[in-house]
């Protein structure tokens, strides 16, 4: 499924979407304890499914979830945004990099419940409305900054974030700030190429 | 991952009676409860998160004393300028650790107790790890890889080293530790936070049941200002320490007055080298000065077989971080 084919932002298709697998999402909690995560003295159980809201990509989600839950199961197979990947799933890859409340964070290490309330945005959130891209996604087009995909959607997370966060000012800063999105293919010359093109290009 | 009841507290007080009541883990930015759950070295029956409790967030440089909320984010501080000019070392040390990712997560409390990466430790199909099962022996010294071992701290039960790059500008620098449990609060020497492996690795440091670390304290020293860590490691970046120092010179012309030395990647625990510094005081600082303290630092350290490399490269460390403290002191970068 390629980002061109289904826009990530395909106004009420994308609504339509998520709201289909967000019922499908709650229909599990059927029949079990539905709880709020808020509860403090006697906590939420191991055995509960607590709601919890997250704002994804600018729109407000209710989803019902485990304890156990992390983000990105959460963004994965409660509201069907796969874009985000799972690479190690301890926090050492950076595959699963979405940007939380502005941070970029390794989703597999956030649990949904410390998320609640949370704002979160993922891959699927960066191209326009009308299907174009982001000038990151553009870029790693442009400059081949891929071989086989995988890490790709958390490199353009971190990517974004390197930038905003003002640590892009030469390859070797790219290089530091980018330390925490492994590639096996080893596409990082061409990563840190398209992280310079942005940066240049806002500069100018 | 195992279930477990979840609690998100409102209060300190609440917190504790949470822990208290239900023998579970805190978890603040979860980079290493979530990881050790998921791995299954920890199966806590409840978690208590108390990244609710933002009381603890925030940082501050005072006249006297440099205070760090418990719930300060890593990378929050790591990015501070204003604390990078006043204690380079303090800043150095965070931003050296982990990932972007993990820094914006993880929070300074939660970074002091960073579990060990002892690979035997990590990986429950190995039956002998005392650290994780007590009693059960260590299969570091019985026959395994010990490269990223410690070589200083050690006891026949755990070689596992102590991890973290924080605590050892920390230690160098006298920082206290301030909690709350229920025994009502206190505050603990860093330097005695910590405990030895001895014959009871399971138990790593002094906190009591429910007893949350709060803030952390650095009293405001001449040698802050010409601090530095230097981090050897496997990679240029994103990797744990091999092994790395924390230093801080006070100079007085040509004469050292204070010297601080703590070493990362090397030991059980986190780790001052008092003697490495007492060598320094008084005499001038130059490489063959810098080199000897480097020397005596692991004087007493018994290298296994994978980490002998240890010894040489944590004494070229601690030379090379002096020179850059001294640099430091005399105005330079």
């Amino acid at each position: 499924m390629s980002c061109k084919s289904t826009p990530p932002h395909a106004g009420m298709s994308r609504r339509i979407f998520l709201g289909t697998t967000g019922a499908a999402g709650a229909a599990i909690a059927v029949g079990s304890r539905e709880v709020s995560a808020q509860q403090p003295r006697t906590g939420v159980a191991p055995d509960a499914h607590p709601k919890i809201e997250l704002t994804v990509n600018g729109y407000r989600r209710t989803l019902t979830v485990e304890p156990r839950t992390t983000l990105v199961e959460a963004l994965r197979d409660t509201l069907g945004l796969t874009g985000t990947k799972i690479g190690c799933n301890l926090g050492q890859c950076g595959a699963c990099t979405v940007l939380m409340d502005g941070r970029r964070v390794n989703s597999c290490l956030v649990l949904a419940l410390s998320a609640d309330g949370a704002e979160v945005t993922t891959v699927e959130g960066l191209a326009n409305p009308d299907g174009t891209l982001h000038p990151m996604q553009t870029a790693f087009a442009e400059h081949d900054a891929f071989q086989c995909g995988y890490c790709t959607p958390g490199q353009i997370m971190s990517a974004i974030a390197c930038i905003d966060e003002g640590h892009a000012g030469s390859a070797d800063e790219i290089r530091e700030y980018m330390s925490g999105n492994l590639c096996r293919c080893a596409a990082y010359p061409n990563i840190v190429a398209a992280v310079e093109a942005v940066r240049d290009r806002k500069e100018g | 991952m195992r279930n477990y009841t979840y609690f998100k507290p409102k209060s300190l007080a609440e917190a504790i009676d949470a822990v208290r009541e239900s023998g579970g883990d805190i978890l603040a930015g979860g980079t290493t409860v979530v990881d050790l759950m998921k791995i299954g070295v920890r199966e806590p029956s409840a978690l208590v998160d108390i990244t609710g409790l933002t009381m603890l967030e925030g940082h501050e440089i005072g006249p006297d004393h440099i205070r760090f909320g418990a719930l300060a984010r890593m990378g929050h501080v790591a990015d501070d300028k204003a604390l990078t000019a006043a204690a380079p070392v303090m800043t150095e040390a965070l931003w050296k650790a982990a990932s972007p990712q993990l820094r914006n997560v993880a929070r300074l409390g939660g970074n002091i107790l960073q579990r060990t990466r002892c690979p035997y430790f990590r990986d429950t199909a190995y039956a002998n790890c005392s650290k994780r099962r007590p009693g059960s022996g260590c299969a570091a010294l019985e026959g395994g890889e010990t490269n990223h071992h410690a070589i200083l701290g050690g006891s026949s039960s755990c070689v596992a080293m102590y991890p973290g790059d924080w605590a050892q500008a920390l230690i160098a620098f006298d920082a206290d530790v301030h909690t709350r449990g229920p025994g009502g609060q206190r505050t603990i020497a860093f330097a005695d936070l910590h405990r030895p492996p001895g014959e009871t690795p399971e138990i790593e440091t002094i906190l009591q049941p429910g007893e949350i670390v709060t803030e952390i304290t650095v009293p405001v020293v001449p040698a802050l200002k010409a601090s530095h860590y230097l981090k050897a490691r496997d990679r240029e970046s994103y990797a744990f320490a091999t092994a790395s120092a924390a230093v801080g010179v006070e100079m007085d012309g040509d004469v050292v007055r204070d010297a601080r030395i703590a070493l990362g990647g090397v030991a059980a625990t986190p780790w001052r080298a008092r003697a490495a510094e007492d060598s320094l005081k008084g005499k001038p600082l130059t490489e063959a000065t810098a080199r000897e303290a480097g020397r005596i630092a692991f004087a007493d350290a018994r290298p296994l077989e994978g980490s002998a490399y240890k010894t040489k490269l944590g004494a070229d460390v601690i030379a090379g971080a002096l020179m850059t403290a001294k640099s430091r002191a005399n105005g330079g970068k």
